[in-house]
């Protein structure tokens, strides 16, 4: 017995010291390239831009792939990107595009007409052949469904020539041009994508500054420069690390030490810890973006009109954002940000006076308040760091005016899910901007057309004829100063029916080493990287 | 295995292992004298049971020593501990210490309630197994064998995401991946009772076997499950608070230990204080009930190991 | 003789392990079909197409009766098919290797870590017993036993990393460095490399979340090591060795820790159950990219093939290694009795 566990120990120091002393290899390390560590939330789900609604999956995949026309770098308006220029037809209802010429995919294929078409009919055709690998969501939100449906927009995308490509619609419609520029609509390399399209969301081929290299699961994925980039002198980064780590505090312990160059997701309160530092700097962006609580107007007591006023009176939006947002927010009065034309200036909030609710309750007949559940999201939102949280502390000012609630959670697609079919009294929901037009957030989220469960966009279920005769104007309308107007009449009806409480809209903050240069963020979230530098 | 680590020795022979105590009330009271004078001269058990009452005051008393409501908000939000907020205040501006008083309630209720359950349950299928033998209990001990190949707190996790996050859901995973633990011992116990001579007299006498069961196998397998008890409760309170972490457990604004550090991650260079307290508190009552389950069982039984 | 019977004891401990893995596979096989209303629903979400329900009802074949479902994954699991993660699209049999890997290398750690410190804690208080180093020793172990892992992840992070800045808050290795998994242990690799760069940065980042995961075991370890330290000192043969005049220290080191061996040998195989729970736990606080999280992230998306086959593949190991320590526990001390379980 003693023999057999002196050989078991000794095995075991045999395998521990060939473990330490290893054998000799090549020395990979000493490279000067440039690389960059961008610090995130979440790993992506997939890298195909057409298949990804969340935005972790988006970040990385706007590095790799380029869209047709693309935002200006500061704002939502819009500039040639793939294409150089194009023209419409009087009645909207064509559009020709010119691209530019010598644009070569990663994989070396030609980027030309031919591929735009390619990439326009998988996306839009659900019999296509390659129409896999995921589902295409964004195609059928932005163009009213896909080929064959009733609403769908795009008639069809044909190569005139080799740089000329044509799209023909069904009926004109406002922002196309803007939807065209949303990330999601980046065109890939139609030699990649047949090769498999299945995983091709794991091995994504396009255009962009970056080009994909590896991708550690759950860890981090790594882009290389896209040395014939055609932006001359672009990207000045040779490598881009995208780094999950999930929690807001340990990624910014990691930005301290210096393992990582720049994060989003930063905790509101680390903000004056990042002020602080001088081997930090900050960048604040004005979101595109609104937090809310809806009120489903077609649950008892919440269809009661003046009871929805009521709650708008017991909601203390200073006070939340003192308390979670540290200040970077400004109080929501209507549904969309005042960076989005179409901003009607000349509304009042409701002022916080627990009284006025009080009183407010007991002329709709609840003298005494009542009970109900209230839906809080658990993930962190750009425009909602702490979901629950801020549930709890509206909670404690309901319950001053006898409205008790039970808060409810549940994983983000669970909510999704829930609230998207009705089942919830009121719920904190947010939204993020797409495009920066005040269709994206009105009509996406108050008109009739998007109570349908289930998956309502309109999760106060609010039904207002009123409101929808003015949103569908507005949305065959090309002038803008024409829409602008009824969509300042939109944000006072909404006003004064209030399926919401609309809560703030956040400033984004992004935290970089006081080394990096050229970043600008973008009011969309959208990722501009190729002009980030290191000194 | 702490048995040898526990600076006092103590006379075996105050324990039967004889027929249980159900004879003569003297006797009865002598032995719990004894019982008690040991266990006062016992430090660990001594030391555990103190954190245990402490904490167990705590609860029933939290409104009384508690300045605040749980929900309570003040205008210092992450205040540092002070004389006005002994723990400090968190993002909210509620009072730590307040918190962390009422957040005992949850930890022993649930720890209680748990292991009670797993104690019932457990029991009940041992006393089967070991009492009846047979097919029942290849088919009990299998059972137990498949429950203890997952590591306790994956089971957990794979119960509440079947069931679903919430503190009962928590419970109840927490008391179905303890119930192997009392199975299997009070399983043992059977068996080794089940030989002694004076059941097989019982049995030769024509006693019942329900009688048997609550005369004697019981009240003699009651000592074991109580240590393992004691000590199966620690274990609840932490998987509680793990479970609580992960955001499975508890939710807000119930002022449950695990959760409140999920919270704190956030704040964890502005606020430290907000994840110390609640930590500790976790592991000081794990400590007292693991102090005082070594105690207890190095009193009944010196022989006995986990 | 003892060699056939070893052999005997092997194979019957081989063909326990039968029941008890297809037990877990029902319960993990449950962990779908116990969900409320209709799966599919449940696991694509309510926006899901009729396409994509079907698509999933016939990956996990839900479109026949219970146990054919049942036995379909039975068949599917011993063909090695672990499913396909409903997010990334992706067999799960080709994306757990390296999170499998991550866990293993920090469990590794963490034993070692245990072992190390336990045996060498428990030799100290059993040495001095009655010392202030036993008293002290045995503090440290009482409390480590008692020490929940996530808040002692957190506390190491914020006093190490953040207010000392000794040790990185996260990860495996510095993304800066260009390494790529070969076999996806870090240490393994990077010494196959030779890149001690690496080697040095990815010890560095093991220390952390292997001595928080590493903490308990490493308590028991130190009380089971004392209590049969103090069992063999006891025994007259090492009082003879002590009579005869051999140094104490030489007496405790050769003598004692051998017989003292079995016991931790056995503890170190239970403890490993504790560690790969605590792995959730620990990779959730290090941002650890391992199977805990993976499982973790999986319940949080409700990829329940992931959550299912995640669980099933730790419970698999982990009955594999207790089987593992059972045998080499029979081959070093023949003594114990084959017949008993």
């Amino acid at each position: 017995m003693k023999r057999k566990a002196w050989i078991l120990a000794f095995a075991l120091v045999f395998a521990l010291s060939s473990i330490l002393v290893g054998c000799a290899g090549n020395n990979t390390a000493g490279s000067k390239a440039k690389t960059f560590i961008y610090g995130r939330g979440a790993d992506s789900k997939a890298l195909d831009p057409i298949q990804v609604t969340d935005g972790e999956s988006i970040k990385v995949a706007e590095q790799i792939f380029e869209t047709l026309v693309k935002y200006k770098k500061e704002n939502t308006e819009v500039e040639p990107g793939l294409a150089e220029s194009w023209e419409t037809s009087k009645d909207g209802l064509v559009w020709t595009f010119k691209l530019r010429q010598g644009i070569k995919f990663h994989d070396g294929t030609p980027f030309n007409a031919e591929a735009v078409a390619y990439n326009f009919n998988r996306w839009m055709d659900k019999s296509h052949p390659e129409h896999k690998g995921g589902e295409f969501p964004y195609y059928g939100y932005m163009f009213g469904g896909y080929k064959g449906d009733k609403g769908h927009v795009i008639k069809s995308v044909t190569a005139v020539d080799e740089y000329t490509v044509k799209f023909e619609l069904n009926f004109p419609q406002g922002p196309f041009l803007s939807n065209l520029a949303m990330p999601v609509f980046g065109i890939a390399s139609p030699t990649a994508v047949k090769k498999d399209p299945v995983q091709f969301n794991q091995n994504p081929v396009g255009t962009g500054p970056f080009k994909f290299k590896n991708w550690k699961k759950n860890d981090s994925i790594t882009l290389e420069k896209n040395k014939d980039y055609w932006q001359k002198g672009y990207p000045k980064l040779d490598r881009l690390i995208f780094k999950s780590i999930p929690d807001n505090s340990a990624r910014f312990t990691a930005l301290q030490s210096g393992d990582i160059d720049m994060m989003d997701g930063l905790n509101p309160d680390d903000v004056k810890l990042v002020e602080s530092n001088k081997q930090l700097q900050l960048f604040k962006q004005a979101g595109m973006n609104v937090a809310y609580l809806a009120l489903n107007t077609e649950k008892k007591p919440l269809d009661h009109p003046k009871v929805r006023q009521a709650l708008n009176h017991a909601v203390n939006k200073e006070g939340i954002i003192k308390s979670f947002y540290a200040d970077l927010a400004v109080p929501a009065v209507n549904p969309m940000p005042d960076i989005i034309w179409g901003y009607n200036k000349e509304i009042k909030d409701y002022e916080y006076d627990l009284d006025k609710a009080k009183q407010l309750l007991a002329e709709a007949g609840y003298p005494n308040g009542f009970e109900i559940e209230f839906y809080a999201m658990t993930e962190p939102r750009p425009y909602m760091p702490n979901g629950k949280k801020v549930a709890e502390y509206m909670a404690a000012d309901f319950e001053k005016i006898g409205v008790k609630t039970k808060i409810v959670t549940y994983d983000w697609q669970t909510y999704l899910d829930r609230t998207g079919k009705g089942e919830h009294a009121m719920a904190l929901f947010g939204w993020n901007g797409d495009n920066g037009d005040p269709d994206n957030f009105l009509y996406v989220l108050l008109d009739k057309d998007n109570t349908r469960t289930p998956d309502a966009g309109n999760i106060a279920f609010y039904k207002s004829d009123e409101l929808h005769e003015v949103l569908i104007q507005a949305q065959r309308e090309s002038d803008q100063s024409k829409r602008s107007e009824l969509y300042m009449k939109a944000q006072e009806i909404i006003k004064k029916d209030a399926p919401w409480v609309p809560l703030v809209h956040a400033t984004v903050p992004f935290a970089a080493k006081a080394g990096v240069r050229g970043f600008v963020p973008h009011p969309t979230g959208s990722l501009n990287l190729h002009e980030v530098d290191l000194k | 295995m702490a048995s040898e680590s526990n600076m006092v020795a103590v006379p075996s022979q105050n324990i039967p292992s004889g027929p249980p105590l159900t004879g003569g009330s003297p006797d009865k009271a002598e032995a719990i004298k004894d019982f008690l004078r040991a266990f006062l001269r016992h430090k660990s058990a001594l030391i555990g049971s103190i954190i245990v009452l402490m904490f167990l005051l705590m609860a029933v008393i939290a409104p009384l020593i508690t300045p605040y409501e749980y929900t309570e908000r003040s205008q210092e939000l992450l205040a540092p501990p002070s004389a006005d907020h002994w723990f400090g205040t968190d993002e909210m501006g509620r009072d730590l210490f307040t918190r962390v008083v009422y957040g005992s309630r949850i930890s022993l209720w649930v720890g209680f309630v748990a292991i009670s359950g797993s104690i019932i349950i457990g029991s009940l299928l041992g006393l089967i197994a070991g009492f009846y033998g047979g097919w029942r209990d290849s088919l009990i001990s299998r059972f137990f064998d498949i429950l203890l190949a997952f590591p306790g707190i994956l089971l957990a996790i794979a119960i509440v995401a079947m069931l679903g996050p919430g503190l009962n859901n928590a419970l109840i995973a927490i008391a179905i991946i303890n119930i192997p633990t009392f199975g299997r011992l009070m399983r043992s116990r059977v068996l080794s009772v089940k030989e002694e001579d004076y059941i097989l007299a019982a049995r030769a006498m024509g006693m019942k076997n329900s009688r048997i069961l609550w005369k004697h196998i019981l009240p003699n397998s009651w000592t074991p499950i109580m240590v393992q008890g004691t000590l199966g409760f620690a274990t609840a309170v932490i998987e509680a608070a793990a479970l609580g972490f992960l955001g499975l457990g508890a939710q807000p604004p119930e002022p449950e230990w695990g959760t409140m550090l999920s919270d704190a991650r956030q704040y964890i260079q502005l606020a430290p204080w907000t994840m110390i307290f609640p930590g500790l508190a976790i592991m000081l009552t794990v400590l007292g009930f693991n102090l005082l389950g070594d105690g207890l069982r190095d009193l009944f039984d010196p022989r006995m190991k986990r | 003789m003892v060699k056939t019977e070893m052999l005997a004891y092997t194979i019957r401990r081989i063909l326990m392990l039968i029941p008890v893995l297809i037990g877990m596979s029902i319960i993990t096989f449950a962990i779908v079909h116990a969900i409320p209303g209709d799966p599919a629903k449940t696991i694509a979400g309510e926006k899901a197409t009729p396409e994509q329900l079907q698509e999933i009802r016939e990956s996990l074949g839900l479109d026949k009766p219970a146990y054919i479902q049942y036995f379909h994954y039975l068949g599917d699991l011993l063909r090695g098919d672990l499913g396909t993660s409903l997010i990334t699209k992706v067999p799960i049999s080709e994306e757990i290797g390296p999170f499998l890997a991550a866990t293993a290398e920090l469990t590794a750690a963490s034993m070692l870590i245990a072992v190390f410190f336990g045996v060498n804690l428990g030799i100290l208080s059993a040495w001095r017993q009655n010392s202030w180093w036993d008293y002290s020793a045995m503090l440290i172990a009482l409390i480590g036993v008692s020490m929940p892992v996530f808040w002692l992840g957190l506390m190491e992070q914020w006093f190490f990393a953040q207010e000392l800045g000794w040790f990185p808050s996260n990860g495996r290795i510095d993304a800066r460095m260009e390494f790529e998994g070969i076999t996806h242990f870090y240490v393994i690799d990077s010494l196959l490399r030779g890149d001690y760069a690496a080697l040095s940065d990815v010890l560095m980042h093991l220390i952390l979340p292997a001595a928080a995961l590493g903490t308990i075991p490493m308590a028991i370890i130190a009380r089971m090591t004392r209590s049969s330290m103090l069992e063999v000192m006891r025994s007259d043969y090492i009082r003879t060795a002590r009579a005869k005049g051999l140094s104490e220290f030489w007496v405790i080191y050769k003598h004692t820790l051998k017989n003292a061996c079995i016991p931790v040998l056995t503890v170190v195989g239970l403890q490993l159950g504790l560690l790969l729970g605590g792995a959730v736990l620990t990779e959730t606080i290090f941002s650890w990219p391992g199977v805990g999280r993976y499982i973790y992230d999986a319940i949080n998306s409700r990829n329940y093939p992931v959550i299912q086959s995640g669980i099933l593949v730790l419970a698999t190991i982990f009955v594999v290694i207790n089987l593992i320590v059972d045998l080499l526990y029979a081959w070093i001390d023949p003594r114990i009795q084959y017949g008993k379980e």
